[in-house]
C-alpha cells in the first residue's frame, strides 16, 4: 500500500513552530511512504499537487497534516474523488490546532507533528473504501406549532408546491400573536396582518391543518419521518358546522376564557377568538353540562344538549372519538412558541392576589377593542377606568433568584407599546415604567422608545420595584426607586402591568426527546450552531423556528421560519440523499443478543435480527444511525464496530506511538 | 437625599415650566452622563448637571432650586455643545438661575452671587462695559470684606489689567434701550 502524506505550512501558522522540513524526511523514512509539503496544501496548486501526486505515485491513501478537520477535510475528500480516489482514504493530522498553536517549544512540537502523522499513517493502513447510501426524501413537511412562525414556514413550503402539515394544539392557529392588539414599532393592528397568513394556510391546497391536535410520536431519519398525530375529538363534524355560533349563543355554561387571560368569560362550546381558523368551535369536556352529566351517571341519556337542539346543520357529534393519522414526512419544522413566565412567585408583587396587578398579555386583551373589555382600560377588580398605571419591566427576566437569567428579549418594547396605547386611549392617564435597562436593538425600535417618552410623556424610572400592595381606599402603592437620581419612589396606582418574561413551553423537553433535538438550561430548543446555522438543529431534518429556540419578537421569528422554510426546500429539490457512511455495523458472530448497544442508542438505529441459528442478535438500521460510536463503547464483547474508525485501525494508531 | 418621591412631584408642572422656558426637551435626556463628564467644575457641584436634569424630570423642584449647580455653572456651554440629544443644558441652568433668582432661594455658599450680578448689571447700564475697579470694589463692601483684594488692586492697575476711571462705550444710550426694554418683557411675563 503506498500512502502519501502532505504537510502544510498553512503560511507560518505551522511552520513558525514546526520543521515542517523534519517532519517531511522523518515520514518519508517510514516504508511505503511518500512525503512533501507545501505553503498552502488547501489552495488550488497545493490540492493540484496532491491530485498529481496521487496519479504519478499511484497513491492508495493520503494523509494531510494540517489544520483540523472540521475546517479542510471536506476539501480533501474532494481532492481525493478529484484524483480518483475514494474519498474515505484521506486522514487529516491536525497540526495546528492539536501542535503549533498551542505549544513553543519548537523541537518537541516538531516531534509531536511527526508522530500526529505516524498515526494517521497507521490507521490509513487500514481504510476501506466507503460509499454512501442513498435514501429517498418524502416531500411532504411537518410544521408542529401553529402560530405565526409555523405559518409562515407553511406558507413558503407550501407555494414552493411541497405538502405541508401544520400540527396545533389549540382548537385554533395563530398562536400568541392573535393575542396581541398591536404591534410594535409600527402600531399595526396584530390581528389585520395575522389573520390574512392564517387563512392564506388555511386556503392553501396545499396545506393540511390539524388543529386540537398533537404529536404523539416520531420516527424515522431524514426523509423519511413518521408521525403519529393525535386529532383530539372536538364533538363537532368539521365538515357539517357552518360557524353560525348559535351554538356558543345558546349554551348556558360560562367558564374563563384562556384566550381572553381568564379576564372574559367564554362558553363551553366554542371559539377562542372571532377570527379563529378553522371557525369550528369545540366542546369543552371539563365544564360542558353533558359531558358531566354522563360522567356521574353513564346510563343516562346526559342533561342539557341545548347545543345540539339549536345546531341547524346538525353537527355536534357527542359521541366523537379522539382520532389517530399516521403520515410520512421528509422534514420537520418545530415552531412550539412559548409561555409566558408565571408572576406567582413574587410575593411582593402579590403573587397573583391584587386583581389590578396585571399580566402584559392581560392588558393585551384590555387594550384590544375585541377583548373583555370591548378596548376600555378598566381595572378587573371594580371595572373603573385605570388612569394611573405602572409597567414593571423584567419579571422574571433577568432575576437568577426567582425567574430566569436571560433577558427575554421584547418586554422593552412591548411595555412601550403598551404605554403609547393607554396614552392614545386616556391621553391624561399616567404611565410610569420602571426599568432596569431599555433594550430595543432593531429597525425603528429606539426611536419608538424615544416617541412614548417625549410625546406621550410617559416617565420612565430607573429600578425594579420592590413591593406592591393594596391601600384601604382600594388603590395600589408601589415601592420602587430611581437609581439615576437615587430617590425612593412610591406611586398611588389604579392597575400594575407586569412584563412577565417569555419562559419555554412546558412541552418543550418531551417533544425534544422525542424527536431527538437537544434543549438548553432554558428549556430552548437548541440550534446546531448558534452563529452559522440557527434554523437548523444537530438532528438532521429536523429544523426550529420561533420563540421555541429562544425569546424572539415577530419579524425575527418570521425571518426564521423563511430560514427553516428554505432549508426544507433545499432538502425536498433532492430526489436523494447521500448519508454519511461512517456508521456502526455488528459482527453478529460475536454479538450475544445482551443489547447493551440498543440502550444507549440516542438515535433508536439498533434492531434485533433472528439467526438460522434462532440466537437473537443487534443490527444497525443504516439509515437511522448517526455513527456517534455510543454503541462501540458500550458493547461487552467488542462485537460493534464504527466503519472507518474501527477498533482495530484505533489500536493501530496508539501502537504506532510505542 | 432624603427625598421620598410620589405622584404628586412625578406629575408637577416644575419640567414643563422649565421645558417651556428654557425651549429645550429635558424629558429627552437619557442620562448619558456626557454632559458632567466633560463640565470643568462637575466636581464642586452638590448635584451634576445630568443628576440636576434628572431630578428635574422627576419633578424635585426643592432640591433643584437649592443646589449650587447652576450658580456654580459658568456658562462655557461644552455640555451643550456636546449633548446627544441637543439638549441645551446651559440654557436650562440660565432658566434655573431665573427661577430660583425670582424666588428668592439661594444656597447659603453661593448668597453672594445675587449681589454680584446687580453691581455687575449696573455696571453695564451705566458705562455700557464693565467697570472692573467698580464692580471689585463694590462687591467687597457690600460682602463685607471691604479690603479683601487691595494688595492686589495695585498690581492689577501697573500691569494695566484695570482703569481707575471707567470706561465709557460709543453710543451708550443703545445699552440703556436693551435694559429698558427688557424691563418691559420681564413686567409682561
Amino acid at each position: 500500500m503506498k500512502i502519501g502524506v502532505f504537510v502544510c505550512h498553512c503560511g507560518t501558522n505551522i511552520s513558525a513552530v514546526i520543521d515542517v522540513q523534519k517532519v517531511v524526511n522523518d515520514l518519508a523514512k517510514m516504508p511505503g511512504v511518500f512525503a512533501m509539503d507545501y505553503k498552502f496544501m488547501c489552495s488550488d496548486p497545493g490540492q493540484n499537487m496532491i491530485i498529481s501526486e496521487i496519479k504519478q505515485k499511484k497513491l492508495d491513501a493520503v494523509i494531510v497534516a494540517a489544520c483540523s478537520p472540521c475546517l479542510h477535510e471536506l476539501t480533501f475528500r474532494n481532492t481525493l474523488i478529484r484524483g480518483g480516489l475514494n474519498p474515505y482514504m484521506l486522514e487529516i493530522a491536525n497540526i495546528r490546532e492539536q501542535d503549533s498553536w498551542v505549544h513553543t517549544d519548537r523541537d518537541k512540537a516538531t516531534e509531536k507533528a511527526v508522530r500526529l502523522a505516524k498515526m494517521a499513517v497507521a490507521k490509513a493502513k487500514r481504510n476501506q473504501p466507503l460509499f454512501p447510501q442513498e435514501v429517498s426524501v418524502e416531500k411532504s413537511c411537518l410544521v408542529i406549532g401553529g402560530g405565526i412562525a409555523g405559518i409562515q414556514a407553511a406558507i413558503d413550503i407550501s407555494s414552493a408546491g411541497y405538502q405541508t402539515v401544520i400540527v396545533e394544539k389549540e382548537p385554533s392557529i395563530g398562536g400568541k400573536m392573535a393575542m396581541f392588539d398591536k404591534t410594535f414599532p409600527t402600531l399595526d393592528c396584530s390581528a389585520c396582518i395575522l389573520t390574512p397568513k392564517m387563512v392564506q394556510a388555511s386556503q392553501s391546497k396545499k396545506v393540511k391543518i390539524y388543529t386540537y391536535s398533537e404529536v404523539e410520536e416520531i420516527g424515522g431519519y431524514v426523509g423519511n419521518f413518521n408521525a403519529r398525530i393525535r386529532v383530539k375529538a372536538r364533538s363537532v363534524n368539521m365538515e357539517k358546522c357552518t360557524g353560525c355560533g348559535i351554538c356558543w349563543q345558546k349554551c348556558p355554561v360560562k367558564v374563563n376564557s384562556e384566550f381572553e387571560q381568564n379576564l372574559g368569560p367564554r362558553k363551553a362550546v366554542y371559539v377562542p377568538f372571532a377570527q379563529a381558523v378553522p371557525n369550528v368551535p369545540v366542546i369543552d369536556c371539563v365544564n360542558c353540562t353533558y359531558y358531566r352529566s354522563k360522567r356521574q351517571n353513564p346510563e343516562s341519556k346526559g342533561l342539557c344538549r341545548i347545543c345540539e337542539k339549536f345546531c341547524p346543520a346538525g353537527a355536534i357529534e357527542f359521541d366523537q372519538k379522539d382520532k389517530i393519522i399516521e403520515e410520512k414526512f421528509g422534514a420537520v419544522i418545530v415552531a412550539t412558541g412559548f409561555s409566558a413566565f408565571d408572576h406567582k412567585v413574587y410575593g411582593e408583587y402579590g403573587a397573583g392576589r391584587y386583581k389590578d396587578v396585571v399580566t402584559a398579555l392581560q392588558f393585551e386583551r384590555l387594550l384590544n377593542s375585541s377583548g373583555p373589555t370591548q378596548g376600555k382600560i378598566l381595572r378587573p377588580s371594580d371595572s373603573k377606568e385605570a388612569r394611573t398605571i405602572v409597567f414593571v419591566q423584567c419579571v422574571g427576566s433577568r432575576d437568577e433568584s426567582k425567574g430566569v437569567p436571560y433577558c427575554s428579549r421584547v418586554c422593552c418594547m412591548y411595555t412601550a407599546k403598551q404605554a403609547l396605547l393607554l396614552k392614545e386611549h386616556i391621553p391624561d392617564a399616567n404611565a410610569y415604567v420602571f426599568y432596569i435597562d431599555i433594550r430595543a436593538a432593531g429597525k425603528n425600535y429606539e426611536e419608538f422608545i424615544e416617541r412614548v417618552q417625549d410625546e406621550y410623556g410617559v416617565l420612565y424610572l430607573r429600578g425594579r420595584v420592590s413591593k406592591i400592595y393594596r391601600t384601604g381606599d382600594g388603590a395600589l402603592l408601589v415601592r420602587g426607586a430611581d437609581t439615576l437620581s437615587g430617590t425612593q419612589v412610591e406611586i398611588s396606582a389604579d392597575m400594575v402591568v407586569l412584563a412577565t418574561g417569555l419562559v419555554s413551553n412546558p412541552e418543550t423537553v418531551k417533544l425534544g426527546q422525542m424527536i431527538g433535538i437537544p434543549y438548553d438550561k432554558n428549556r430552548f430548543f437548541t440550534e446546531s450552531h448558534p452563529k452559522l446555522a440557527p434554523a437548523e438543529t444537530q438532528t438532521a431534518g429536523v429544523f426550529i423556528c420561533g420563540a421555541c429556540q429562544f425569546p424572539k419578537d415577530i419579524p425575527d421569528s418570521v425571518a426564521q421560519a423563511g430560514a427553516a422554510a428554505s432549508k426544507v426546500l433545499g432538502l425536498f429539490s433532492q430526489e436523494h440523499l447521500m448519508l454519511e457512511p461512517v456508521l456502526a455495523c455488528v459482527n453478529q458472530k460475536i454479538c450475544n443478543g445482551c443489547f447493551h448497544c440498543r440502550a444507549v442508542c440516542p438515535y433508536n438505529a439498533i434492531d434485533e435480527e433472528i439467526l438460522k441459528d434462532k440466537s437473537v442478535v443487534a443490527r444497525v438500521i443504516e439509515s437511522k444511525c448517526h455513527g456517534c460510536g455510543n454503541c462501540i463503547s458500550a458493547c461487552p464483547v467488542s462485537a460493534v464496530d464504527l466503519k472507518g474508525y474501527t477498533n482495530e485501525q484505533i489500536l493501530e494508531q496508539l501502537q504506532s506511538l510505542r | 437625599m432624603k427625598y421620598l418621591l410620589n405622584v404628586k412631584n412625578l406629575n408637577s408642572e416644575f419640567v414643563r415650566e422649565i421645558q417651556a422656558e428654557s425651549k429645550t426637551r429635558i424629558l429627552h435626556c437619557y442620562q448619558c452622563g456626557k454632559c458632567s463628564a466633560g463640565c470643568p467644575i462637575a466636581n464642586e457641584m452638590e448635584y451634576k448637571p445630568n443628576q440636576i436634569i434628572r431630578m428635574i424630570q422627576l419633578g424635585m423642584e426643592e432640591s433643584v432650586l437649592k443646589a449650587n449647580t447652576m450658580w456654580l455653572c459658568a456658562s462655557c456651554i461644552t455640555c451643550t455643545v456636546r449633548c446627544p440629544r441637543e439638549i441645551d443644558i446651559a440654557e436650562i441652568m440660565d432658566v434655573l438661575r431665573r427661577y430660583a433668582f425670582k424666588r428668592g432661594i439661594f444656597p447659603a455658599a453661593v448668597a453672594d452671587i445675587p449681589v454680584f450680578n446687580r453691581i455687575f448689571l449696573r455696571n453695564i447700564k451705566l458705562f455700557g462695559r464693565l467697570y472692573e475697579l467698580g464692580l471689585i470694589g463694590f462687591f467687597n463692601l457690600l460682602t463685607g470684606n471691604p479690603f479683601k483684594d487691595v494688595l492686589l488692586g495695585p498690581k492689577m492697575f501697573f500691569k494695566g489689567k484695570i482703569n481707575l476711571i471707567p470706561e465709557r462705550i460709543k453710543n451708550a444710550s443703545e445699552i440703556k434701550d436693551i435694559f429698558k426694554r427688557s424691563a418691559e418683557i420681564e413686567h409682561s411675563d
